[in-house]
This record gives structure tokens, sequence and C-alpha cells, in this order.
């Protein structure tokens, strides 16, 4: 089988990897100095030309790029190619002000196409697969980027878009589906409706690609159980191109950047300095390939980790870990970065419900952090003994995933705040 | 032989354990025997009522964490020593005792007590060897 959709890039050494970036960076800034007025004032409010850019340790040297930025340029200040050029534009769903509209040329939507590729050939994808998306089609990246990347790995496309679940399992079912890309939580509604329907032996599936939302790693074993499938992570964003930014393998440790068209660094969020791998901190990419919407180190807000060791996939891009939180999230607690999806994640773990606060203090000049967490009927016992023993490896837990202590407090159900909108998850009485 | 224990979870705060005996007796439940072991933050209430099954159903709708666990209701001899010579068998047969409490029912001359154990097998064969009886829930008056 074949395990690499282009191996010469995916194991390429470091060298091999660090000249192609190199030399497509100094490009690419070339081609947005050239092309994009923002650009080159951003440049030389920053005192620089091209000219300072010769290799990628000069990266750190640019200006970062913000979604701000992205929507102030709506619609074309960040084109880099006459509109003659460009052949589609995909779109982010825009939940709060203007939109972003990202624009490609056919090379573009070409290098996109082979970066799904890659994703589905590392589940075990081949021209023998029956690739099911069912993911949007439209604007949304989804649908589109692993449509084309099937089409080049050269499965039998069925490009369902997402809904009519009576549709999706007909076609499943009918046309033995093996793979079957969507969001995770659609892969969690469709798994339970073969379960349902008892269709489970009816089903051909071998292996799902699921992004473009946060899951668990319970969450992936449920689908896994429930399809008796392997479940793969994916991670884009369309201000980069869209899906298939990084992809996970057979390893499912993290996701493989397909750093020959993307640069990721860790930045620290408050200070933009660079961080060194293995240090959390937000995510920012630089496109080094992309012709009509070429991005300088955008910010991703995405906090995670980069990661050089050796993946026994044999593949030698870079990885990232699925993030963790968003920047605007965090919390600096006794100098930690402290996030409330890292809580959660430790209280579902756990048993307990996602309800709950975060109440952040100083006491005498020191942070204080606890965490409330209402009390569930699984949990309880007649036993103080047992509550408190459970209490305690909450706190261990917590301790392991946060690096700090955090005090836990077990309170009544419903004694939590629950707004109408957003729930309010952190109380940070420093700030007072 | 055991009886119906009610364990509810409470915050420890004030007011408390007022609102929930005061949910009970509006409903008409008899409090039989009450404890609370607790820490700073958080305590859990153990109760022994009249009618557990209704207790129970009440104190769900009132949005109560609770549970219902089977516990031993140990007749104690009403005279001087009473308590200690239970203690004592408990101590012989290195049993621990995870909690006990008093009923506030006295029938035939006798007390009762609720004994919580870490090894109930062995503790019942004790005081069947000693002659002390447990009780069921119609020795107390208790519909469960
Ligand atoms: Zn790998």
């Amino acid at each position: 089988m074949k395990r690499y959709y282009q191996p010469e890039i995916e194991t390429a050494s470091p060298e091999q990897m660090r000249a192609w970036q190199d030399e497509r960076l100094v490009k690419q800034v070339q081609h947005v100095w050239d092309n994009v007025p923002f650009y080159r004032k951003k440049m030389e409010e920053k005192g620089l030309t091209p000219a300072d850019i010769k290799s990628v340790d000069d990266l750190k040297k640019l200006p970062f790029i913000t979604k701000d930025d992205l929507r102030e340029c709506y619609p074309y200040g960040l084109l880099a190619k006459p509109l003659n050029e460009c052949v589609r534009i995909q779109s982010t769903s825009g939940t709060t002000g203007k939109r972003v509209v990202a624009f490609y040329t056919q090379h573009d939507v070409d290098l996109w196409d082979d970066c799904c590729a890659r994703a589905i050939t590392a589940v075990g994808g081949t021209n023998e697969d029956v690739c099911q998306v069912a993911y949007g089609y439209g604007l949304f990246t989804g649908g589109p980027g692993l449509n084309g990347g099937s089409h080049k790995v050269g499965c039998l496309t069925l490009p369902m878009s997402s809904g009519n679940t009576d549709r999706q399992l007909q076609f499943m079912t009918d046309l033995e589906a093996t793979i079957l890309c969507c969001t995770p939580s659609y892969a969690a509604y469709l798994a339970e409706s073969v379960n349902e329907r008892g269709l489970r032996d009816k089903i051909k599936l071998k292996a799902g690609i699921f992004g473009a939302e946060a899951w668990s790693e319970e969450m992936r074993r449920d689908i896994e159980k429930q399809l008796g499938i392997k479940a793969y992570d994916i991670y884009g964003l369309t201000e980069i191109t869209g899906p298939g930014v990084s992809f996970e393998c057979e390893e499912q440790t993290g996701m493989h950047v397909n750093e020959d068209h993307f640069i990721p660094e860790i930045i620290d969020p408050n200070t933009g300095e660079v961080l060194p791998e293995g240090t959390k901190g937000e995510l920012v990419f630089t496109s080094i390939t992309k012709e009509a919407f070429p991005l300088l180190r955008y910010r991703t807000r995405d906090i995670c980790v980069l990661s050089r060791k050796k993946c026994s996939c044999g593949r030698t891009l870079i990885k990232m870990a699925k993030p963790m939180g968003r920047s605007d999230d965090m919390l600096i607690i006794k100098g930690v970065n402290v996030f409330p999806s890292q809580v959660e994640a430790v209280l579902l773990e756990q048993g307990y419900q996602a309800n709950y606060q975060i109440i952040v203090d100083r006491v005498n000049h020191s942070d204080t952090m606890e965490v409330q967490v209402e009390m569930t009927p699984e949990n309880f016992s007649d036993s103080l003994a047992k509550i408190t023993e459970m209490e305690k490896s909450l706190v261990a837990a917590l301790k392991t995933m946060l690096g700090i202590y955090a005090k836990v407090k077990l309170v009544a159900p419903k004694s939590i705040t629950r707004s109408e909108g957003k729930a309010v998850r952190v109380i940070d009485k420093r700030k007072i | 032989m055991s009886i119906q224990q009610i364990s509810v979870f409470l915050e420890n705060r004030a007011g408390q354990l007022a609102e929930i005996t005061k949910v009970l007796a509006g409903e008409g439940i008899d409090l039989r025997a009450i404890s609370i072991a607790e820490t700073a933050d958080y305590g859990v209430l153990r109760m022994i009522v009249d009618d557990s099954q209704k207790a129970k159903s009440i104190l769900l709708d009132s949005g109560y964490i609770m549970s219902v666990t089977p516990v031993l209701a140990v007749a104690v001899p009403d005279a001087p020593g009473g308590v200690a010579s239970v203690l004592e068998l408990l101590a012989e047969g290195k049993i621990d005792i995870e909690y006990m409490y008093s009923l506030f029912t006295h029938v035939e001359g006798k007390a009762y007590m609720v004994f919580r154990v870490s090894d109930e097998g062995k503790f019942k064969a004790l005081l069947d060897s000693h002659g002390i009886q447990t009780c069921g829930p119609e020795v107390l008056g208790l519909k469960q």
C-alpha cells in the first residue's frame, strides 16, 4: 500500500526541507512586496525591505498579520495576483464582523489538493477507496478541500456535502464508502445513526478524517468504537488554505504540518517573541507557496505545541499538537499559561460535567486558582472518604495538565451560574 | 438485615441543612436519624427516614445529588456499656468503622445505631455469635 502521497517531500531530510523553505520564503516576501501595498507598508514601518529576509532565520523580523488586518483589507486588500489569474474564492463563516475572503489561483488549488491528498493517503487511502465527503461544500473549505484531495488520490469521491443523514447512510452502505470525511460532531451523529438503524454490519468504513472543530480523545475513541474505524484529525484554516495545513498519520499523536507550504512558528501571545520547539504558545503560519492570497506570519490564535520528535510513520514533517485553546482565552497564573479548555478536558476525563468555573485571585502577592465543579450523581458517594479521594485525584490530574496547583471546590448541581449565552468560565478577581 | 439510608451532597453553606429538612418536612417525611460528615467546603448528610422511596423522589425533584445505600441498624443494649460492647467486637474483628450514628427511635428498651463498616459480613457474624441483633425496617416502623 502507498504510504505517502509525496514521499520525497513528506520524508525529506531536514536540510532539504530547510532549503526549500529558505528559497520559497525569500521569493514570497519579494512577491508580496511587489504586489501588495499593505505588506509593503507594514514592512516599511519596520524598516524592512525584501533584502533583509535571506532565510527562515529572518522570518521573525517580519510583522505579524492578524484577523483584524484581514477584515480591514476586505475584500481585495491582500490580493497578490490579478483577478484574471484567480479561479476561486473560499470564505470564513464570519460570525463576527466582516467575512474573510481568500482567493486561489489554479496553482493554489492544486497545492491545496495535494495537501489533502497527503492526509487521505496517510489514513490508508488509495485509488481503491470510496471517499465520502460529508463536509459542507460551498464557501466553507471543508468540502472542496477533501474533495480535491480525494480526486488526487484517485478515490471514488462521493461529494455528499453535509446533512441529509438518510442519504448519507444510503450511499455509505450502497456504495460501500471506506473513508468518511466530515466534522467530528457530524461523524458522532452518523455513528449513532448507523447503530440505531442496525447498519453496523452493512458499512465498510475503515477510516475517518474529522476536522474543523475541536474534539476530545474520548470523542475519538467513541467514534472509532461505534463505527469500527480509525479516526484521524486534520487541521486547517481558510486564511492559510483550508483543511490540510496539517494532518494526522497512523500514530495519532499530533498532526504533520505541510511545512513545505506553510511554515509554523510558536510565539508568546503577549510579547510576540518566538518560542523554542516544545513550548506552548500561539501558532503562527507563513504560507510560502500561495500565489493569490499569501499570508506572512498569520496569527491563528490557536494555542499549541510543535514537535520535531521522530515519528514512527517515517514522515519528517514537523508535528503540531491538537490546539488546546485560543490565545484570547489564555490566563497567566503564577506565570504559567492556563487555558480553560485544559481544565475542561481534565474534568470530562474524571467523570465530571463540563460545567465549571475558574476563579483566579491574588492573595499575599501570589496568584491562586480555584476550580469549582458541580458534583455529579455518578461521583457522589455516602462515604466522605471516597469523595475526598476523588477530589484529590482531580487536583492531581489538574496539576499534571496545568503544571500548577489548583484548589478544587465541589459544589451542588446548578449552583454555577448559567448565563443565557456563553457560559462565564473564568472570574479573574486580580483585575478588580 | 439492613435498612435504607439516604445520603445527600450538601455545600458547606449556612442554611443548607435547614433548607433540606424543610423540604422533607413539607412533604410529611419523618426523620429518624441524621448525621453529617463534612470538609471545609462540602458535606455528606446521611439520614434514615420513615419513607425512603418518597424522600428519594422529593430530593431528586428538588435537584439534590443523593444516593440510597443499605446500612446495618444494630440493636444496642440500652444499658451502660451497650455501645462499648459493639465497638469492642469491631476492634476484635479488626473491622474499620466508616461511620456510625444513632437513631432517635428507642424500641423495647433497646437503642438503635447505624453502622457502616469495612467488612459487613464479618461484623454480622460477630454480632450474631454474641447475640446482638440487627433489625430491618419493620422493627423501626420504616416504610422502605
Ligand atoms: Zn507520523
